[in-house]
């Protein structure tokens, strides 16, 4: 695995350090789940999500109707930065 | 509270006391009268959402972060007239099993302060196993609840995937996350399940299926209950005085009046594979959201939006969150997915099947919870992968979804705590509880910890 590129793709800016630290780590943790090569499962439908037979069954469509919400001075609360109703961040351009 | 402090320097499972939402809600539940909870101290791990209280769950990128609405749990949990103490630490992100991983420093373990409690709930686990509070919820994704339930003594339980709202439960890896319960009793347990579980409109996740009164599944007879026990399972990694103390464990299941019969979980023994595909992809999209923008920590030296991702995220979490992130990140990547993810969610399917062709032979699977009693701190944090084998019993039911509890059941040589668990089928939570009360009236472990409040 090419760490760097994956760390890049999960926008985490990696230190050379990190990098000798991670490869090893990751090359055994790739090869421990490779084992799941072992198993045929052509015919083995894949399991998505978690959900329970009564789980799916439940209805999760509600009316379509006005309800209360968290509001903007909640939502903006815990910004590191924020002016004016809006999230502030560095230049994106 | 007072032993909260008192014990806080040497333990660290407290984040945050909380005395003056304490002191008012103990009031409240004063002047309301009878409850059902009617008072009782709970302590609440740092990854559930408390209005107006911080949530960091453990992680220095929420280190500041307080929430800004109340997780359903804690809203059942104030209505029933429990007291919040405090928030407890846990490995960053729950992810981790030894509690080693969070930013606000490792939990230690009451029965030998050298040893870690588990995780990711260790400092929940420790807030009841040192008496500080008799009941604390955690969160489960692979066995989060029930390892250091059985590293620190205690009573602990995943209950079905659905069974608990996760709403205000903060994401780590949604289709196997659950919000858990510790306990020093299963009669403790029961009292916040009866509390907590039920349908939440705000979790289109968490299921319609009426709760029974978990009161009634409490007590000694377990005659006519079959436990099944699968024994290809208890080799290789076990620890010798682990697998002495939940052999004499079945037999004393047996001498209480039930049926011991084989069960086999042929792909049980890829669980870990499974689960480290399933919960890093989860997590590496749950956590794309920790960007600096919105909430919590950010680095403050970045010129453009891109550079304040990158060091946020850099500078924000710890090295086996940004593990799991890259872990999840190349899982998922173009080329890869087939072969990873995919094969991860078929092969999930097969460990469900397992579960589901056990139990028309049983009502509990009857195994260790943890392979090893508590281990040294320190001794294991250099290599995640043996690490994340200590979750070898626990991963599969949440897999399947199935729930699950761990109940102590002896101590070793060296005096620490052993858990036996029981994976019971879809909903059976009063069979645990039945088959935990149970063995705990009848086979008391008999001990405290070295660090107890009394």
């Amino acid at each position: 695995m090419d760490v760097r590129k994956v760390a890049k793709l999960a926008h985490l800016e990696i230190s050379d350090d990190e990098v000798v630290m991670y490869t090893p780590q990751m090359a055994d943790i790739v090869k421990y789940i490779e084992q799941l090569n072992e198993l045929e499962t052509d015919q083995v439908e894949p399991m998505l999500g978690g959900l329970t037979r009564e789980g799916a069954a439940t209805e999760s469509i509600r009316e379509d109707v006005v309800a209360g919400s968290l509001g903007q001075n909640a939502a903006l609360a815990e910004a590191p930065s924020a002016v004016a109703g809006h999230f502030q961040v560095p230049k994106v351009l | 509270m007072a032993a909260a402090e008192r014990l806080n320097p040497q333990l660290n499972s407290f984040l945050s006391i909380e005395h003056e939402h304490a002191l008012r809600q103990a009031l409240a539940v004063e002047e309301r009268g009878d409850t059902p909870l009617g008072g009782m101290a709970v302590a609440i791990k740092d990854n559930i959402c408390t209005k107006g209280m911080r949530t960091s769950c453990g992680s220095h990128i929420l280190h500041n972060y307080r929430a800004q609405y109340d997780a359903t749990a804690i809203e059942r949990l104030n209505n029933a007239g429990a007291v919040m103490i405090g928030k407890t630490n846990m490995d960053e992100f729950a992810m981790g099993s030894s509690n080693e991983s969070s930013a606000f420093g490792i939990v230690r373990n009451p029965w030998d302060v050298t040893r870690v409690p588990g995780g990711s709930s260790g400092g929940s686990a420790v807030a009841v196993a040192s008496g500080v509070v008799r009941a604390s919820l955690g969160s489960e994704t692979g066995g989060s609840v029930r390892q250091p339930a059985a590293l620190c003594g205690i009573v602990g339980l995943k209950p079905t995937y659905g069974r608990i709202s996760r709403y205000g439960l903060v994401a780590f890896a949604s289709s196997l996350d659950n919000i858990g319960i510790f306990g020093r009793t299963a009669s403790d347990v029961a009292d916040v399940l009866g509390v907590v579980a039920g349908h939440d409109p705000h979790d289109s996740t968490s299921a319609d299926v009426a709760v029974p009164d978990y009161k009634f599944s409490l007590g000694a007879d377990v005659a006519g209950k079959t436990i099944g026990v699968p024994r290809a399972l208890f080799g290789e990694g076990l620890d010798a005085d682990v697998r002495e103390s939940v052999e004499t464990a079945i037999e004393n299941f047996r001498s209480l009046g039930a049926e011991i019969v084989d069960v086999e979980l042929p792909h049980a023994r890829y669980g870990i594979a499974v689960y480290y595909i399933i919960a890093t992809a989860e997590a590496s999209s749950n956590l794309a959201r920790y960007d600096g923008a919105r909430y919590g920590f950010r680095a403050d030296d970045a010129p453009g939006l891109r550079e304040m991702y990158f060091k946020t995220r850099e500078a924000g979490f710890g090295p086996e969150v940004k593990r799991r992130i890259m872990l999840g990140t190349y899982v998922l990547s173009s080329g890869y997915y087939d072969a990873y993810y995919s094969k991860a969610q078929k092969v999930r399917n097969l460990v469900k099947m397992d579960y589901e062709q056990a139990f028309t032979a049983c009502d509990a699977i009857l195994t260790p919870t943890s392979p090893s009693t508590a281990f040294k701190i320190g001794e294991r944090s250099d290599d995640p992968l043996a690490m994340y084998l200590s979750d070898i019993y626990t991963v599969s039911a949440n897999l399947a979804g199935v729930p699950a509890i761990s109940v102590p059941c002896g101590l070793s040589d060296n005096g620490l705590p052993i858990g036996l668990q029981l994976v019971g089928n879809f909903w059976s939570e009063d069979v645990l509880l039945n088959l935990a009360s149970a063995y705990e009236t009848a086979f008391p472990l008999g001990a405290d910890p070295a660090v107890f409040v009394g």
